[in-house]
């Protein structure tokens, strides 16, 4: 086990901890938009930053990518790391200025909700945090969206903008978007997300529309199960 | 621990130091992409021919590049080092019938001493190579790039056979750590400590990388050295992956860089055909080869972590570096990356010894530096120098001072991330620790030079430019950070700056260097906070004022005609894209600010200082 000293509290966390966890198991809130549980990290949001003090140096670090070690000093509010964290959040209420989310962020970490930059009418609500396309990568393991272009130009979607062949409508990506960015509908027998349209199965048993075909044959595909035993919802089985 | 090898290597070809003994008559023509530029192939085809048409048995050698492009093309006639400049294909058939042919020398296509007017002979009697150590870059002029056996008669790969018979691993980077030798991409990092850490690194395979993705906008002291001695690299890169234990290398280069990978191809292949590279190194069992990456000109693929993703096939996206690349770098190996220029200096440190690398330079900075000196100055091209020289040797001594008598402002160092560096500090030392003190930093050795006409509030806005179309856009403070600064300098340059804008910009520095993933985003307020530092005056003339001081932001000026200076030349019109200045010959023209773009081609025709910018 390891001992550090988070805001002045000792805290212990095994090896390879990052410190945001064990800040959190030590009951000290840590702000971040990016590390999704289901999701590699990729720190890119830059709330959960911190200081860290090792000897006389100190630096600011990502506290959900950097791990603990012994004898670490951590302020998660040091003024350093509370001038980050209010630009992060007004850059990003500028992008979005429509987002729920940040306006609530926004507002627990004392930032003025109406920040001094031009508001963007063409981002919607996407922070980038780029969640969206971990997990389709990671965990539906289609690769279905990615990110494109560069600094400012940079955006998430389809290759080209088309109708993704990959995607199976699992909306697994809308679930773990934290600003509700990524638009999907689903009505009876259709869902809608990404420019496509995919059917939906219904339940053999109950009749009830559960999930989208394609979804379904993928998932047969890759695990072997029959289609068939998959055509029953998660309800009835 | 891999044993010193008990074969001892192949002697190499020892008749080739022959080739260009001091009595031996053949010339060189620069070969560089500024001289290529230029037209000397063109020269070089000519002097081949006409030598052929003479019946003179001479070789003509295309070389790397020389560094003085602002003269090129430049030929030089061996034995007797004749320096000519700016030569055009017509004066190849005096070349050949008098300097080659008779010795004689034409004192038409020598450099002019531009105070004293005395044609200098030889290229170090130029006060632009005077004040020069060309430890690293020398050897350009005497090689032809593309043939390994030039480069072997000027003692090429002695050093890699040296470290094979002679010495041991720890043995050589011993030898580099005593030599002092630092990174030359910017950061200066100490190359023996990431050579000792990736030797210790536990990871396997490892592997050594140069870093040939030279992006500063005016830089390309990399390129030359690429296309002009490319073997330098590889012979270092070979040293330490024998230093490191590694059997794989790879050479990042930029695509936009034909000539430097055509000649690294070309030299890769050369050097795995004589034995150099491939299986069994000079038949002592050592095994390594290297695989050129072709970048597609991301500036943040400079980067390492992005480096890393570039080659391995992913995005040229940075990611937190905590766990350095010594232990986990390419494909998470343990990962040696240095700038090309960096392992060009470790065959001389084998060769020379650290004790003589170690006495060139300053106290923290040994040996040489190569700089690319561009901008509003006289002789545009590449120096290297002792660390420790000043920026006044350099822009005065060697780079003659700025273009069309004007008035030194400042000079930008280390590109983008860098900063600008106003005349109160010529006198400082060049290395590492000086630059980053005053606020800029070395970089890869870029060093932009600018006059009175050049506006600093411009240049900041110039170079946010740059970086918001160049940060990778992964994370908010560079991606979001760095627009809106760029939005706000271009709001000052408009005339439409607040006042609270200064107090904001130096806030928002602070916050991106503190919260950007990498350095692209935690350098990229360098250049705004050095101009706020320096010349705040400019930024408050534009945002109270509404004025340029510069005379460059063209909202905020008006250009109008002097009438007592004009001699109604009729120079302005000729060359006005808008026909905006109009008037009779030999009377005072004037101006149409409706019709005027503040282009400032009538300011650059003008012979009579006549047009002025308010």
């Amino acid at each position: 086990m390891i001992n550090l000293i988070i805001d002045g509290k000792n805290v212990t966390a095994k090896k390879d901890t990052a410190v945001l966890e064990a800040a959190r198991a030590a009951g000290i809130n840590i702000p971040t938009l990016c590390a999704h549980e289901s999701v590699s990290r990729s720190g890119a949001c830059r709330l959960c930053v911190v200081e860290i003090k090792k000897g006389s140096r100190t630096r600011i670090v990502t506290s959900c990518l950097y791990a603990v070690e012994e004898g670490l000093i951590v302020d998660t509010k040091s003024e350093r790391v509370q001038n980050v964290r209010r630009l992060v959040m007004e850059l990003l209420l500028a992008r979005c200025p429509e987002s729920e989310v940040l306006q609530k962020l926004a507002k627990e970490l004392g930032v003025d909700t109406q920040p001094r930059f031009v508001a963007d009418t063409d981002k919607g609500k996407c922070i980038l945090c780029r969640s969206c396309v971990r997990v389709c990568e990671e965990v539906v393991g289609v690769s279905a969206i990615g990110l494109f272009s560069r600094g400012s130009y940079k955006a998430v979607g389809t290759p080209y903008n088309e109708k993704s062949d990959a995607c199976i409508g699992c909306g697994a990506c809308a679930y773990v978007c934290p600003t509700g960015h990524i638009e999907m509908e689903t009505t009876e027998n259709k869902r809608k997300i990404w420019g496509r349209t995919f059917k939906m199965q219904t339940c053999d048993t109950c009749g009830r529309y559960f999930a989208p075909v394609d979804q379904l044959k993928y998932i047969s595909k890759k695990t072997g199960v029959s289609l068939k035993d998959l055509s029953i919802c998660m309800d009835c089985r | 621990m891999k044993n010193i090898p008990d074969t001892q290597p192949q002697p190499i070809k020892d008749d080739l130091r022959l080739n260009y003994g001091p009595n031996k008559k053949f010339v060189t023509v620069c070969a560089g992409t500024g001289c290529r530029a230029y037209g000397s192939l063109k020269v070089k085809e000519a002097l081949e021919a006409e030598l052929k048409k003479q019946n003179m048995n001479v070789e003509v050698l295309a070389t790397g590049c020389l560094g003085f492009c602002e003269k090129g093309p430049m030929v030089i006639v061996h034995p007797d080092k004749y320096f000519y400049q700016s030569v055009k294909v017509e004066d190849v058939p005096e070349i050949v019938s008098k300097t080659v042919g008779t010795g004689e020398v034409i004192s038409r296509l020598l450099y002019r001493h531009p105070e004293t007017k005395k044609t200098l002979f030889r290229e170090e009697d130029l006060p632009f190579y005077k004040k020069q150590r060309r430890v690293v870059f020398g050897s350009n002029g005497m090689i032809d790039p593309t043939r390994i056996d030039d480069y072997l008669a000027i003692d090429g790969y002695q050093a890699l056979a040296k470290v094979l018979s002679e010495m041991t691993p720890e043995g050589i980077i011993s030898e580099v750590k005593k030599a002092g030798l630092r990174g030359r991409g910017g950061g200066g990092f100490p190359t023996a400590v990431k050579w000792e850490g990736v030797r210790k690194a536990q990871g396997f395979p490892k592997y050594v990388i140069a870093n040939g993705d030279e992006g500063d906008p005016g830089a390309y002291m990399d390129r030359s050295l690429m296309e002009g001695n490319p073997h330098s690299i590889i012979e270092g890169m070979i040293i330490g992956a024998y230093a490191v234990d590694a059997h794989d290398g790879y050479i990042y280069v930029r695509n936009e860089y034909p000539l430097a990978v055509t000649h690294l191809t070309i030299a890769i292949e050369a050097a795995r055909e004589e034995g150099l590279l491939g299986n069994n190194i000079l038949g002592t069992g050592f095994s390594f080869d290297i695989h050129i990456n072709k970048g597609a000109g991301a500036f943040v693929c400079g980067e390492s972590s992005a480096l890393f993703a570039s080659i391995e096939g992913r995005a040229g996206e940075p990611r937190a570096k905590y766990v350095h690349a010594v232990e986990k770098g390419l494909w998470d190996k343990p990962t040696v990356l240095n700038n090309v220029e960096t392992w060009a200096n470790v065959p001389l440190i084998i060769n020379k010894g650290a004790d003589w690398y170690s006495s060139i330079g300053t106290e923290g900075s040994k040996g040489t530096k190569i700089f690319s000196l561009v901008g509003k100055i006289k002789n545009t091209g590449l120096i290297e120098v002792p660390m420790g020289t000043t920026l006044y040797e350099i822009i005065y001594d060697m780079g003659g001072g700025i273009t069309n008598g004007r008035k030194f402002k400042a000079v930008q160092t280390g590109g983008p991330s860098g900063g600008c560096i106003p005349e109160s500090l010529l006198d400082i030392p060049v290395d590492f620790d000086k630059l980053t003190e005053v606020g800029s930093m070395m970089g890869s050795g870029g060093m932009i030079v600018m006059d009175d006409r050049s506006c600093m509030v411009d240049v900041a806005r110039y170079f946010l430019a740059f970086l918001k179309e160049e940060s990778c856009g992964k994370c908010v403070p560079c991606r979001e950070g760095i627009r809106r600064m760029s939005d706000i300098l271009e709001d000052i340059c408009a005339g439409k700056g607040k006042e609270e804008d200064i107090e904001l910009l130096k806030t928002m520095c602070q916050a991106i260097a503190d919260g950007s993933l990498c350095a692209l985003g935690g350098s990229a307020p360098n250049p705004v906070l050095s101009t706020i530092k320096y010349f705040r005056e400019e930024y408050e003339a534009h945002i109270k004022d509404h004025r340029c001081p510069a005379g460059v932001c063209k909202a905020l000026i008006t250009y109008s005609i002097n009438a007592d200076k004009c001699t109604g030349c009729g120079m302005c019109i000729k060359v006005c894209p808008t026909q905006a200045t109009s008037g009779e010959k030999k009377k005072a023209h004037t101006i149409d600010n409706n019709k005027c773009t503040r282009c400032g081609a009538c300011i650059e025709s003008c012979k009579f200082d006549a047009i002025t910018v308010e």
